[in-house]
């Protein structure tokens, strides 16, 4: 097995090191998805998945999927129901950890995916999706994003995902992963936890557009094991989610 | 106060009601009405009743819906939507929907007013409904920017002392558009795999139309009553229109093909390739048994569930 890999790969790798064994995980798409196969695969065997298109699965989908809604994500669920009772889920607070993107992020973790006007022009985002909730409701969050200095922003025009605020009742996100590296988010500062291996402080530094601690002894993001990598490619055998330019328009 | 009617125009809640998609949209469907559809989240998006709305030319719609995927990007760039209730607009596979971005940055073909939400409060909206309540509250959305200022979500006191809530208003649609993948005659509709809020939004409803894959004898229904998810009564319309989710997918009848999703994002770019892709796959095609023709043989072969994994029985005997 080579040791060459895609930083996206490695991104997932991060994600899956997030969930612990036994969690309850709100899983996202993306890279996410293949996050919580690998985890499932490796350290987190009892983890269990809500989707939330009503969606409960304690094993990966059986085949690769863009959505999901797409059958192998249905197949052997545990169960399928509607959106409001995995939510209802996430309300009591049963989940532990939630997955959320974003195209903004700000240092107390709030993230923007409704309309920004950042580069002068107002540009129309998709929306929440779940995203609102996950960010209000999960145990904890892991956010995940493109590190680019238009997207870390000191604040966000828009909240579409709370981050820390105070008065909030549970939760908020603790790790962000970006294609430059690991960070904590839960003291309500951005804080290194880890760069990718051949990232410096200070590409980070000019690729985020506000303060960020980064120590010296800052380590380097663990690499993907063979086992990892074996796992990541036949989950997303095409390098769909996982190749280093996404092959979406 | 005395309430309206729910169903003033419910033809009849028992008996009957198949009909064609044409005549289901022409009859259910009106100008300025408020329509779900899209409710499952990716799978069994109603396309082919999409595509007849705007052969239909209706106007001056509110959609209301979850995650549309494509769906709503198309009805809105074919000018057809006045207003958006929804969590996400956008194209699933690609990110960005232009059409709905042109609408709302641009005005074009026309302006919308967009009302944000959550999953989460689409979903609240349509249970209050779908309860008869006036709303339900939540803890969702607090400390964020969707519920500030917010039609349809107020902070609240609990009336028990905890802490503060969101109300969310119901959220009542004119019509319900629900794939699924069987009925019987009377509209008893079987459905399977992520429900999203399918069930939610065909209570709430005024008029649902179920479209299905296949119809089938009442006594299939009956064997397995509880994958009913909307008992006939509440069903305006039903149609028979295989393959009317394509290209999003149907537990056990199609697979997603994904290709169209990443192609409507590349041509509908540019308002000139929106028409050209409206043309194509909405306004030169009659009806969707054109649309599958269209598609070609080798596509739906390959998109079709040929094998077979079934449910255990579950045995009903008294």
């Amino acid at each position: 097995m080579t040791s060459r890999y895609t930083r996206r790969e490695l991104m997932v790798v991060a994600a899956a090191r997030e969930i612990r064994d036994d969690e309850v995980v709100f899983v996202g798409m993306r890279l996410p998805l293949l996050g919580f196969g690998l985890a499932k695969a490796t350290h987190a065997p009892n983890a269990v998945g809500l989707f939330e298109n009503g969606v409960i699965r304690d094993r990966p989908a059986e085949a690769f999927i863009y959505t999901m809604g797409d059958p192998p994500n249905i197949a052997g669920a545990v169960a399928c129901l509607g959106l409001v009772d995995v939510m209802s889920l996430l309300q009591q607070g049963r989940v532990d950890v939630g997955f959320i993107g974003g195209a903004e992020v700000d240092p107390l973790g709030n993230l923007n995916t409704t309309r920004t006007s950042g580069s002068g022009s107002l540009v129309r985002l998709p929306g929440s999706g779940g995203g609102g909730d996950i960010a209000s409701l999960a145990g904890r969050t892991v956010l995940i994003m493109e590190h680019e200095p238009r997207r870390f922003r000191e604040r966000v025009d828009y909240i579409t995902s709370p981050g820390h605020f105070p008065g909030r009742r549970r939760g908020g996100p603790a790790t962000l992963i970006t294609t430059l590296g690991v960070f904590d988010l839960t003291t309500g500062r951005v804080r290194a936890a880890s760069l990718h291996p051949g990232v410096t402080p200070q590409q980070v530094r000019e690729a985020t557009g506000f303060p960020i601690t980064i120590d010296d002894h800052t380590p380097a993001t663990a690499t993907p094991s063979a086992d990892e990598l074996a796992y990541i490619r036949h989950a997303d055998p095409e390098g769909f989610w996982t190749g280093d330019s996404m092959k979406t328009a | 106060m005395t309430e309206k009617p729910l169903t003033p125009t419910l033809p009849r809640k028992g008996g009957e009601k198949l009909t064609s998609l044409r005549e289901a949209i022409a009859e259910q469907v009106h100008d300025g009405d408020a329509i779900a559809l899209g409710l499952a989240l990716e799978s069994g998006i109603p396309f082919a009743a999409v595509h007849e709305i705007i052969r239909q030319q209706r106007r001056d719609l509110t959609l209301i819906g979850p995650i549309s995927d494509m769906a709503f990007d198309q009805l809105i760039a074919a000018g057809t939507v006045a207003k958006v209730i929804a969590a996400w607009v956008g194209n699933v596979a690609g990110g960005s929907g232009y059409g709905f971005r042109r609408a709302y940055e641009q005005g074009q073909p026309r302006r919308i007013v967009m009302e944000d939400h959550s999953n989460f409060t689409v979903g609240l909206a349509l249970k209050a409904a779908a309860m008869g309540l006036p709303y339900l509250p939540t803890f969702t959305g607090i400390g964020g920017d969707i519920v500030r200022g917010h039609p349809r979500i107020r902070p609240i006191d609990d009336p028990f002392g905890g802490p503060n809530l969101l109300a969310v208003g119901a959220l009542r649609p004119d019509v319900a558009i629900i794939h699924v993948q069987r009925a019987d005659p009377q509209g008893n509709a079987h459905l399977w795999g992520n429900l999203g809020l399918t069930v939610e939004a065909a209570y709430a409803a005024r008029r649902t139309i179920v479209i299905c894959e296949e119809i089938v004898p009442e006594a299939v229904i009956r064997s397995d009553p509880n994958r009913t998810v909307i008992p006939g009564f509440l069903v305006s319309a039903l149609v028979e229109e295989p393959g009317g989710a394509l290209p999003s997918s149907v537990q056990g009848y199609w697979r997603r093909d994904f290709e169209p999703f990443l192609a409507y994002h590349r041509i509908s770019r540019t308002p000139e390739g929106f028409q050209s892709w409206l043309r194509e796959w909405v306004l030169d095609l009659p009806d969707r048994p054109a649309y599958l023709r269209h598609m070609g043989d080798a596509v739906l072969e390959r998109l079709r569930v040929t094998d077979r994994r079934l449910a255990a029985e579950a045995n009903f005997a008294p």
